[in-house]
């Protein structure tokens, strides 16, 4: 059983945390600090980012955790070596890489999805392909037993959820808004139709993102139907800030209880 | 979407998947609209009543005309002073079209956001115009025309505040703001169907050429020498000769301080495949993925992309791309307006350059015009000693 399925199965009618941080920000050591914060804190699962120079779909809190690892010399290598070490510290939470096509392809998509199975990676999310392009990309993943995670939007057609449904794996990753990443503006969960689409179509597990910081929010999104949420920005400022972020994730995962 | 979108391998619609229905809708307006008699009386009669179509082509009389007789297609005489307006005004068509009461665009050199906000003044839609810092420092002239006509400059001020920058900030607004605002591209590059429809709204810049080079000339010419940044002139102008084996197509790209450096905007001879900004196309990029910085004294041409169709055409062998380094690009700025009393823009200067260099080959050259330079004439005054 795949560690993504493994963990929906244990949480039994809980929704499952996803924890995002960007990898290298501030620096690799303290980023390997903050990845067992998340665990001890509660996170189900953590998703990680890899840092990019043109991320198009985040906004100004990502954007600049990315410009920090960037600017400490975090490289794609450095990521992948982080990410095997958590693997052999936590054995079982689900990992999820979200990055952009282009580091991807950098040295060709195959390479890229062995390096990510090499280091335990459970998923990748590409932000930038959009189910149109994801083929490849999803052959590819899945070929180095990798799950392709796919976004659906509230503005995505039903014929379009369904090919999502059947492509996609891991989880769902649902956009509560429209816009880039970011706490500033409201995620909305009334999004039931997407919600049902996907069921119906035998979808994995619908888990929802962008614009979630505050636990009335991850209540509000189970109780629209979502197996989860991820939280994101909200965390990333406070690694800005160089808070410790135990008790935020500690306090956004009791609101899944 | 109803079409491909691929130029052979590149190109494509690498976006977040909630700007797909926004880039679908956007192709279903502009195929509609190409079938749509009305759409097109309506577009010429802009092109020709305000904004001065056809332009002309102008035979040089003294540059270079001791070895090749040069011929320039003026789209510096273009309203707005770039070929932008052409495809500019089309676009803004189809955003009333499809109901968008906003325009936001991304702009280098200034020129297409001087032709997005005289559209959006023209049209009446709300126009915001995405601008790299270190753009805006250098064009502020352009800044103030765009101001002038309504538009809001927004300083784009993340990485090396410049086009590509720029184009970031317009997709992360349209991913919010679909639903009433249309993102109006300014060149071939960015998903589909952006690279094919300006190249479809600027082919009128080679239909027109070639028409009057036959009339002038009674044959096609040797070389067809245009500037690439994303390369909407230069496809406008090479289109309705690709099918011309005999005439051969050179783009030529910013070589900056010299390609043997970093910096350059040479994507084509220096960069490999990838995806940015939506399509996949070469890119100047590091070996881990990460997006170089580009280089070049004109903002116009200095983007580590290139349009998708140029990848192709390079590959295919049907075009070829060379570069012209700034100082080869102000010579020729120079030497034009000396010579022939036209001021060009820098980014024209670039084709002017290379099209010297081609005198000694070929008889009959063609070079795409692209802009004028009004808007470099600081930078000039700096760049250029003259003596008093």
């Amino acid at each position: 059983m795949s560690r993504y399925d493994a963990m929906f199965r244990r949480g039994g009618n809980a929704g499952v945390f996803g924890a995002f941080v960007m990898l290298g920000d501030p620096d690799l050591v303290t980023c390997a600090a903050i990845l067992d914060q998340l665990v001890e804190g509660g996170a189900d699962m953590i998703e990680v980012g890899i840092p990019f120079s043109d991320p198009i779909a985040d906004g100004p809190v990502i954007q600049a955790a990315a410009v920090r690892a960037l600017a400490n010399g975090t490289t794609p290598a450095d990521c992948f070596a982080l990410l095997a070490g958590f693997r052999a510290r936590h054995p079982d939470v689900p990992v999820g890489i979200l990055t952009y096509a282009n580091l991807v392809l950098a040295r060709g998509r195959d390479d890229f999805y062995q390096r990510a199975a090499a280091a335990g990676v459970d998923s990748v999310l590409v932000a930038d392909v959009p189910l149109l392009e994801a083929g490849p990309y999803a052959a590819a993943a899945r070929a180095q037993g990798i799950e392709p995670v796919l976004i659906a939007a509230a503005n995505t057609p039903a014929h379009r959820l369904a090919e999502i449904a059947r492509l996609g794996g891991g989880y769902t990753y649902c956009v509560a808004r429209a816009g880039v990443t970011g706490t500033d503006q409201q995620a909305r969960f009334d999004h039931q139709e997407m919600l049902d689409a996907l069921r119906e179509a035998g979808a994995p597990p619908s888990v929802f993102g962008f614009g979630i910081a505050r636990p009335e929010q991850v209540r509000a999104a189970l109780a629209a139907g979502a197996a989860g949420v991820i939280s994101g920005s909200a965390i990333v400022e406070r690694v800005a800030r160089g808070e410790d972020v135990t008790a935020f994730v500690r306090e956004m995962k009791a609101a899944t209880l | 979407m109803r079409l491909s979108g691929r130029f052979g391998a590149y190109g494509g619609a690498y976006v977040p998947e909630i700007l797909v229905p926004a880039l679908e809708q956007l192709e279903a307006a502009f195929l509609d609209a190409q079938e749509d008699p009305a759409f097109h009386v309506e577009l010429e009669e802009l092109l020709t009543k305000y904004a001065g179509r056809p332009t002309p082509l102008t035979r040089c009389r003294n540059l270079g005309a001791d070895r090749a007789r040069i011929y320039l297609k003026r789209e510096d005489l273009l309203h707005g002073g770039a070929h932008k307006t052409n495809q500019v005004l089309a676009q803004a068509l189809l955003a009333k079209r499809m109901g968008r009461t906003r325009l936001i665009a991304e702009t280098g050199a200034g020129q297409h956001g001087v032709a997005t906000a005289l559209a959006g003044a023209l049209f009446g839609l709300e126009t915001r115009i995405y601008m790299g810092a270190h753009d805006v420092a250098r064009q502020q002239l352009n800044v103030f025309r765009m101001r002038l006509m309504g538009a809001e400059v927004i300083p784009v001020t993340s990485g090396g505040q410049g086009l590509k920058d720029a184009i970031n900030e317009a997709l992360r607004d349209w991913t919010a703001s679909f639903a009433d605002t249309h993102y109006l591209l300014g060149t071939v590059a960015g998903p589909h169907p952006f690279p094919l429809m300006v190249r479809d709204f600027q082919r009128v810049i080679g239909r027109e050429a070639r028409a009057q080079i036959l009339a002038e000339e009674g044959r096609l010419p040797d070389a067809v020498v245009a500037c690439v940044g994303g390369g909407s002139n230069a496809i406008g102008l090479f289109t309705d000769f690709v099918a011309d084996e005999g005439v051969r197509l050179v783009g030529v790209e910013a070589a900056g301080k010299g390609l043997d450096g970093p910096e350059h905007g040479a994507t084509l001879q220096r960069g490999r495949p990838g995806v940015l900004h939506g399509a996949e196309t070469y890119i100047l990029q590091d070996q881990d993925g990460q997006i170089s910085e580009s280089w070049s004294v004109s903002a116009g041409l200095d983007y580590p992309a290139v349009g998708p169709e140029h990848a192709f055409l390079k590959d295919s062998g049907r075009a070829s791309y060379v570069g012209a380094t700034d100082a080869e690009a102000l010579d020729a700025f120079a030497a034009l307006a000396r010579t022939e009393g036209i001021i060009c823009a820098f980014e024209s200067a670039h084709a002017v350059a290379h099209a010297l260099k081609l005198a000694d080959e070929h008889e009959v050259i063609l070079v795409g015009l692209s802009g004028r330079g009004d808007k470099d004439m600081e930078q000039a005054r700096r760049l250029l000693a003259l003596p008093e």
